[in-house]
């Protein structure tokens, strides 16, 4: 071993110092041939002969010095930089196909190692807590109305208590207040107070995720009580950004909202709430929440994380959860419905970016292949025209392994090459994800190209290289040496076989093509039908602003008066047509209560429950909503009124299936009127149905946790804008840092996802659709060129230059058609794997297969059109001459 | 096949060459090759300049060291002569030998069973 070592180390010294190495074997051997001539000459030879003798008892010099420096240097690195040296020089000879041939490399290799990066971050590394994968998600009623309804997801406190009294599968379990408010922490410092998000978390949060604070502590329990001292944990990124790291900020109080809270931890900066439980969105305060009869009392509040046991797996865990949930709800009647459903942590929070992920990564792998058979068809026609070179190399003794390992430091050069400028448009592709604002998909800030990717995008280039490098340089001439160097003519030294893996790899690039740009069309067109369809509200032209009223406001009525002012002042902006308040904007925080008619008993299963938006009178004509039968509210809705409440056509529907819903009782809050029916607003997602939902006057509920004003104008939003924030300032002076949206950015930002995937993938698409074109038109014209003077005796025998193109241009589309053929079969058995992502659209969904079809015949036709163009032009006398 | 062979060919030419630098002290190539082929080393039938393969092997193997030097008539060579590991390498390598030669001796005085 450790002489293994030193010959090898000096076999790298050598390798280094060949000049001297060389100088002292030939002194050496000519002092040896000296040695042997005076010898013979001893022996009584003349001089001549005793010298020649000499130089026949030594052996042949020249293998004899090649013999030594294989045994001395490093004979395969020799090689090696000799095939570097030569690639490099007949690159730079045909400098226009190597730039060509890395950039396609760099472009699919910079989109594998970006998607790489986010697959990565989403699906295979580990969340960024401590041991995830004992983690678990713990959900009310997984299967409730629908995902996106809060209060069916979240858990009461009293649940939570019991639950850690008598599990057995849990080591711990904690839990953040779901019903958080996204920018409602005002912090007040110097000058304007800033908006930050709060989260309020259980005491043991933090330790059951494993998240160590940075510095400081968790929260104790005296501070999670009520009536304990106010601690907040806050986030690296605000301590980093806010406090410029300063150190001593723990034990420092803070102004929050008001009231001086004492900073007590740093979280670390891998812990991002928000991208893991609340994707697209920033957390920067952490408050303890405590849980006790008054917190119970608020209903379902709590999103649960529980640690499992070592040796505990989900499916026992969740039999035991299930056991015992039975007795706790009978035993607390008083309680809301609990139906525990456990997922894994890493489960819940990439679950719903998994298959579009998937798709997207496949889609990646299809357009690498595209890329390599696009370089490998390039390849052999270099190859081709260079037959001659490679003959003569031949005839002076290069070997045929020798010549193929040439032509794969050929194909591994332009793929590395190809490699490290990918890498500079991976670097760049994931900078650019990474800072996509307003796009709902978790842990997309921590994407980053990391050891991982660079270790990815290494194995992506050489095994690339590989791939296309391996046909060109099996097609290597070995034998028939002798005919390629009688330069027969052009026609003939190309083989049959050659054209024919040719043919195939522009069928597969076709087929392969095929399946990327139906599988784009298919979700293109689902898309448009998303973005089509009636969301139930119009969006254009109008705003969102909060004005959550001021905590000076202490009384119903004083609130009360200050809307009604918001609502008058709003109004009075020339160009306002509509104003009104909500508590819940679209695509927000969805909650449910019951929502049964009066007098009626339900039986479960049937639970009448229904979506609740708090809002004034006003809100739904600032909307868009259209009031099918009734009144909106009025500002004489007042505490002391009759209750009232507006439900839109689902609920209506339900709850009085063929009567008049008006005048009807919903039994809420001691039983409200129905005074107005309106139409169902997308409210969770624009691809859910709406559900029940029902609409109560904010002058008769006090249970709100934010309020938006929403304003429909014909102003430009800039001047709205500062229009409202000057006509509302004397009545809510906090107004000027909180920023306006559109509810059109409300809707973009719900689709965003979606939108994401269909960009990602119609850019894939377009790319193998221009790889898949100039293949094509790469094989059509080749084997044009080598059929020159073919056509030009056809011509000058009489046949038509429309003719020739015709011909040509049936050799391109039988080969896409080909190609087409089997990549409809491909598409039709994948697409069905589609079917998650789809919307409104069937997998076979006939508009987008012929659609995209008749866009690859085109292309394909246009791709082949050029070269038919130049054959139709050929003269036959210059065809004819040119042997 | 052919590989095999030169292999033990190489093998003996390195255990010859240590051998005689062990008992004849420091040497040149020239006298290296002279030494062996006069004991009738078949190895070397072929060319003397083989020797300078198995000295260049030797050599990275620190089994060996080299120094210029002039020869007995006035010309400049290279004079070769073990080292420590040489020495322990010739100890190893003749002991294994021995005994490779000894299994093989008593295999070849088998008589055939007739």
């Amino acid at each position: 071993m450790l002489t293994a070592l030193r010959r090898l180390g000096a076999r790298v010294r050598a390798y280094f110092s060949p000049a001297v190495l060389e100088r002292d074997l030939d002194q050496e051997l000519e002092s040896h041939v000296a040695m042997l001539t005076e010898e013979n000459i001893r022996k009584g030879m003349s001089p001549a002969e005793a010298r020649r003798g000499a130089l026949v008892r030594m052996g042949a010099r020249e293998s004899m010095r090649e013999a030594h420096r294989e045994i001395r240097g490093l004979p395969f690195l020799d090689t090696l930089m000799q095939d570097l040296r030569y690639t490099f020089r007949t690159l730079r000879r045909d400098a226009a196909f190597a730039a060509f041939a890395i950039l396609i490399v760099g472009l699919g290799i910079g989109a594998s190692c970006t998607i790489f990066s986010v697959v990565n971050t989403l699906l295979l590394r580990p969340l960024p807590f401590g041991d995830p994968s004992s983690l678990v998600w713990l959900a009310n009623q997984p299967r409730s109305v629908s995902s996106n309804d809060l209060s069916g997801q979240t858990v009461q406190v009293g649940y939570l208590l019991d639950l850690r009294a008598s599990t057995r599968s849990f080591s711990d379990l904690g839990a953040y207040f779901a019903f958080y408010g996204i920018g409602d922490a005002n912090l007040f410092g110097q000058g304007e107070p800033e908006r930050f998000t709060l989260v309020p978390v259980t005491q043991n949060f933090f330790p059951v995720l494993g998240v160590q604070p940075l510095l400081g502590r968790n929260f104790t329990a005296d501070e999670a009580r009520d009536g304990g001292p106010n601690a907040v944990m806050i986030s690296y990124s605000m301590w980093e950004n806010r406090f410029a790291s300063d150190p001593s900020i723990i034990g420092r109080a803070i102004n929050i909202g008001g009231n001086l809270n004492t900073v007590v931890g740093v979280l670390p900066a891998s812990f991002d709430f928000g991208g893991v439980f609340a994707p697209g969105t920033h957390v920067d305060l952490y408050s303890p929440f405590p849980l006790n009869d008054r917190t119970n009392r608020e209903g379902n509040t709590l999103a649960i994380v529980g640690r499992l046991k070592p040796g505990v797996n989900l499916a026992s865990a969740q039999a035991e959860t299930t056991t015992l949930a039975g007795p706790m709800r009978q035993e607390h009647p008083e309680r809301n419905g609990f139906t525990p459903g456990l997922t894994a942590l890493a489960q819940h929070v990439s679950g719903r970016v998994r298959p579009a992920l998937i798709l997207l990564a496949c889609a990646v792998g299809v357009v690498m292949l595209i890329v390599c058979a696009n370089l490998s068809n390039l390849l052999l026609a270099r190859g081709a025209s260079r037959q001659k070179e490679i003959a003569i190399r031949s005839a002076l003794g290069a070997s045929k392994p020798r010549l193929v390992r040439q032509m794969l430091t050929e194909a591994l050069v332009l793929s590395c090459a190809g490699g490290a400028l990918g890498l500079l448009f991976a670097f760049a592709g994931t900078d650019a994800l990474s800072h996509l604002s307003g796009v709902t998909i978790p842990l997309l800030e921590d994407v980053h190209v990391d050891a991982a990717s660079l270790i990815f995008t290494l194995l992506a280039a050489i095994a690339t290289g590989v791939f296309f490098g391996l046909a060109p340089a099996l097609h290597v001439p070995g034998e028939k040496l002798h005919e390629s160097l009688k330069d027969a003519h052009r026609g003939s030294s190309q083989g049959r076989s050659h054209t024919w893996v040719r043919n195939v790899l522009v069928v597969s690039e076709v087929a392969l093509t095929c399946v990327l740009v139906i599988g784009a069309g298919l979700l293109i067109h689902s898309f448009l039908r998303v973005l089509d369809v009636n969301m139930g509200f119009h969006p254009e032209r109008a705003v969102a602003l909060r004005v959550d009223p001021a905590r000076s406001y202490s009384t119903q009525d004083q609130r009360n008066a200050y809307f009604s002012e918001t609502l008058h002042r709003a109004l009075g902006i020339p160009g306002v047509e509509a104003a009104g308040l909500s508590d819940s904007l679209p695509f927000g925080h969805n909650r449910t209560w019951w929502a049964g008619a009066t007098g009626r008993t339900y039986v479960p299963p049937e639970l009448p429950l229904a979506f609740v938006r708090v809002v004034s009178e006003g809100y739904i004509g600032a909307m868009g909503i259209p009031l099918i039968e009734g009144r909106d509210f009025s500002e004489s809705d007042t505490p002391t009124s009759q209750k009232v409440i507006i439900i839109n056509q689902t609920l209506a529907k339900r709850n009085w299936p063929n009567q008049d819903p008006i005048g009807q009782q919903i039994n809420q809050a001691g039983g409200r009127t129905v005074i107005g029916v309106v139409g169902d607003v997308r409210h969770l997602a624009l691809e859910e149905d709406s559900g029940s939902e029902m609409y109560i006057p904010i002058r008769q509920g006090n249970d709100y946790g934010s309020v938006d004003l929403v304003v429909r104008s014909s102003l430009s939003t800039a001047e709205l804008n500062s229009r409202l924030r000057e006509t509302l300032r004397p009545i809510a002076p906090n107004l000027t840092m909180s920023t306006m949206r559109t509810l059109q950015s409300i809707v973009d930002k719900s689709v965003s996802p979606r939108r994401f995937v269909v960009l990602l993938l119609a850019g894939f698409a377009a790319f193998a659709l221009i790889l898949a074109s100039l293949g094509i038109y790469a094989v059509i014209s080749y084997s044009v060129s080598q059929r020159t003077q073919e056509i030009g005796i056809r011509m000058a025998l009489g046949a038509s230059t429309s003719g020739v193109r015709a011909s040509i241009l049936f050799e391109t589309l039988r080969l896409a058609a080909m190609g087409m053929a089997i990549g409809i079969l491909a598409s039709w058995t994948l697409a069905g794997a589609l079917r998650s992502l789809l919307f409104g659209v069937g997998f076979a969904d006939p508009v987008t297969f012929v659609g995209m079809l008749v866009i690859l015949t085109l292309v394909a036709a246009l791709a082949g059109y050029l070269p038919a163009r130049r054959a139709s032009r050929i003269d036959p006398m210059v065809a004819l001459r040119a042997q | 096949m052919k590989e095999q062979r030169s292999d033990i060919l190489q093998g003996t030419l390195d255990l010859m060459v240590l051998k005689t630098l062990d008992a004849m002290g420091s040497m040149h190539g020239y006298g290296l090759a002279h030494r062996i082929e006069q004991i009738g080393g078949a190895a070397l039938a072929v060319n003397q300049g083989t020797i300078y393969l198995c000295l260049i092997r030797l050599l990275q193997k620190k089994w060996i060291s080299a120094v210029w030097g002039t020869s007995e008539n006035n010309r400049k060579a290279r004079y070769y002569s073990i080292t420590k590991a040489g020495r322990k390498q010739l100890i190893a390598e003749t002991e294994n030998w021995e005994r490779v030669a000894g299994v093989i001796g008593k295999v070849l005085q088998l008589e055939p069973r007739r």
